[in-house]
């Protein structure tokens, strides 16, 4: 089998604009659901509202398409009915941190055994472009026509800060890494958290200066560092620059699970 | 046994094993208990974040094929519409448990009310059925939370109970069966599109993890399951077969029981009104005084009015401003006389034979 069988092809086309990242992540995803070995009828889906959320219906697995901000309950209701069902969470940064951000401290609380991927495009998407909690601070959206004048949430330090198992964070340029972290968040029992920053082109890039999809995919791979590296240089004194992101494996340990298969 | 223990009791002897909540007043010895119980029987409880989880989760847990519930009262209760109206929707077969307590808001925590009828009813957005089952003694408090595990299975939809902080705290004898009768969700015949209704109007369920490799989402789906949002035609036929799933059912679903059919003056009630309405009825030892009481609100019986064929009035004491006396005037020509009561207290039997008093 490959990854490709995973995809639902009586679905296609999809409703993604072109140069969107979201495919990207889907494709890492899957490859590491095959990677690992997983079986499509002990595999489900569970996804809330958004552009990243409509990923759990191109699969061809069991998935349930939920509410938005609620995927995370969906999911621990079928986790805890059913602790033989790996369980995969597709998300954005407004469903997850937004409306579901009381949800998501919980799941990474509980360390439910759930992998969560969050495609993180700084935007919602859906709606046309308004500005979400992941907004960087001075960026242009539909509801920031002056910039944005919030801090944004730094969701993988958040997911740390909660208490799941293992949390990374690449973005759609790291497909290598990407798939690999996500495979270990679907290896380690307990809530892992893979966060992807992603490109937006439609509604985010095309107002902050971004407007090819290359310019984006660049942007990701210049202005993002290693963790570890960004904080030895803090360590040292060295100053980091505001829109550098930090990438790579933030955490990976061994808390008390809920759900994990008996 | 206090009301609230034998709804979880009913419940688990109902096969319910999975049970996820969020604390409020008067609803929360039925998590209490559940807490106790399930994990002795291999069942989950779980205090969730809030109502709006909770109902998610015992929606997740329904897709594994299991028997799953919330228990609350009003102000989860409107946490809880958003995802009532996904179950509805999805077709998911979950039931809820409301102890109704005096409103809006905050209200009285500690006080009866039957204020939620109309919000179970209608209170999700968009047009839809549900059915509603209300009890007026401890008994019934097991009976029906048995019952409602069944029409939620067997019609796929939500199933409510609504009772009160009265019925809820009642403490009465109950006899427990060895068994409760249960009707089985039917699964869903491979090779059968998973959206794709039998001659009931009813889907067979394509339970997670069975290999049907189904897409379940809230948005308009057609019978495969897929997103399909702006086709008017599907959309109409879709959200007409969830109401007619239910209302052609009406007579099957329905549940009541009738004293002095010949009456010319008939009360009608549901929930705790019932047994002031039935003390009336004994005291005065009249045949002219009738008594329709459901244990079936939702979808409404309106073929039951319809037995008081010498009907000239009905009454209709509700613990609200009268909820359930507007559904009946749609259905009768007769007067249809609300008595309303707030504040906590069940009507008097006196109180009511002094309404007769004035009637007369
Ligand atoms: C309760 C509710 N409020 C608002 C909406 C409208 N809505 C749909 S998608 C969305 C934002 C999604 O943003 P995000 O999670 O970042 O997903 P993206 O589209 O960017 O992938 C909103 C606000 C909704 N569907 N439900
Ligand atoms: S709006 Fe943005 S996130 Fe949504 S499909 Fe288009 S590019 Fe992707
Ligand atoms: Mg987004």
């Amino acid at each position: 089998m490959s990854y490709q069988d995973w995809f639902r092809q009586d679905r296609l086309p999809h409703i993604y604009c072109s140069g969107c990242g979201n495919g990207t992540v889907i494709n890492c995803t899957l490859m590491a659901v095959d990677e690992i070995g997983w079986k499509e009828n002990e595999t489900v889906f569970v996804s809330g509202i958004g552009c990243s959320s409509r990923a759990s219906g191109y699969i061809v697995t069991d998935s349930l398409h939920t509410t938005h901000g609620r995927a995370l309950p969906f999911a621990t209701g079928v986790k805890l009915s059913n602790p033989d069902l790996n369980v995969v969470v597709f998300t954005g940064d407004g469903d997850l941190a937004a409306i579901g951000g009381n949800h998501f401290i919980h799941a990474c609380r509980r360390n439910i055994d759930l992998t969560v991927i969050c495609m993180n495009n700084q935007i919602y998407g859906m709606t046309g472009g308004q500005g979400s909690p992941t907004t960087p601070a001075g960026a242009l959206s539909t509801t920031t026509p002056y910039g944005s004048s919030e801090p944004a949430f730094d969701l993988s330090e958040l997911a740390v800060a909660a208490g799941a198992n293992y949390v990374a964070r690449w973005t759609s340029y790291h497909v290598k890494e990407l798939t690999r972290a996500i495979g270990a968040g679907m290896r380690t029992p307990g809530l892992s958290f893979i966060e992807t920053m992603t490109q937006c082109p439609t509604n985010y890039g095309r107002r902050n200066k971004l407007r090819q999809v290359t310019d984006q995919v660049e942007f990701m791979k210049n202005h993002t560092a290693l963790r570890q590296k960004l904080d030895r240089m803090r360590e040292s004194g060295q100053k980091v620059p505001a829109d550098v992101i930090a990438i790579g494996e933030f955490v990976r340990r061994d808390r008390p699970a809920m759900g994990v298969r008996r | 046994m206090q009301g609230n223990i034998a709804c979880a009791e009913g419940a688990i002897a109902a096969g319910c094993r999975f049970f996820g909540g969020y604390p409020i007043t008067p609803s929360t010895e039925i998590a209490e208990h559940m807490a106790l119980k399930l994990p002795k029987v291999d069942g989950v409880f779980i205090q969730m974040e809030d109502e709006l989880a909770s109902m998610a989760s015992i929606i997740g847990a329904s897709w594994t094929g299991m028997r799953s519930m919330t228990a609350t009262s009003g102000p989860g209760f409107s946490l809880m519409m958003e995802n009532i109206g996904f179950a509805v929707m999805t077709e998911t077969p979950c039931v809820v448990v409301n102890i109704q307590r005096g409103g809006p808001s905050t209200g009285q925590p500690t006080m009866g009310a039957q204020g939620d009828m109309m919000q179970c009813r209608f209170g999700s957005h968009g047009d839809y059925s549900v059915i509603a089952l209300s009890p007026a003694s401890v008994q019934e408090m097991y009976e029906l939370t048995a019952k409602a595990f069944n029409l939620a299975d067997e019609f796929r939809v939500p199933v409510f109970l609504m009772s009160d902080e009265i019925v809820g705290h009642m403490r009465e004898r109950i006899d427990i069966p060895d068994q409760v009768p249960i009707v089985q969700r039917k699964s869903l015949q491979k090779g059968t599109l998973p959206f794709h209704p039998d001659a009931d109007l009813v889907p067979g369920f394509p339970r997670f993890g069975e290999g049907y490799g189904v897409h379940v989402t809230g948005l308009t789906h057609d019978e495969r399951g897929y997103p399909c949002a702006t086709s008017p035609g599907l959309h109409e036929d879709l959200v007409m077969r969830l109401v007619n799933k239910i209302e052609s059912a009406r007579d099957r679903i329905a549940d009541y029981s009738i004293t002095n059919p010949e009456a010319e003056t008939v009360f009608v009630t549901y929930g705790p009104p019932a047994r002031s309405v039935e003390q009336v009825v004994r005291d005065l030892g009249r045949d002219d005084i009738g008594h329709l009481r459901l244990r079936v609100v939702w979808p409404f019986p309106e073929s039951a009015l319809n037995l008081f064929a010498s009907a000239k009035q009905f009454l209709v004491p509700e613990m609200n401003m009268g909820q359930v006396a507007r559904e009946i005037e749609r259905h009768v020509d007769q007067p249809v006389i609300p008595i309303p009561k707030l504040g906590g207290n069940l009507h008097s039997p006196d109180e009511l034979k002094a309404r007769l008093e004035v009637l007369r």
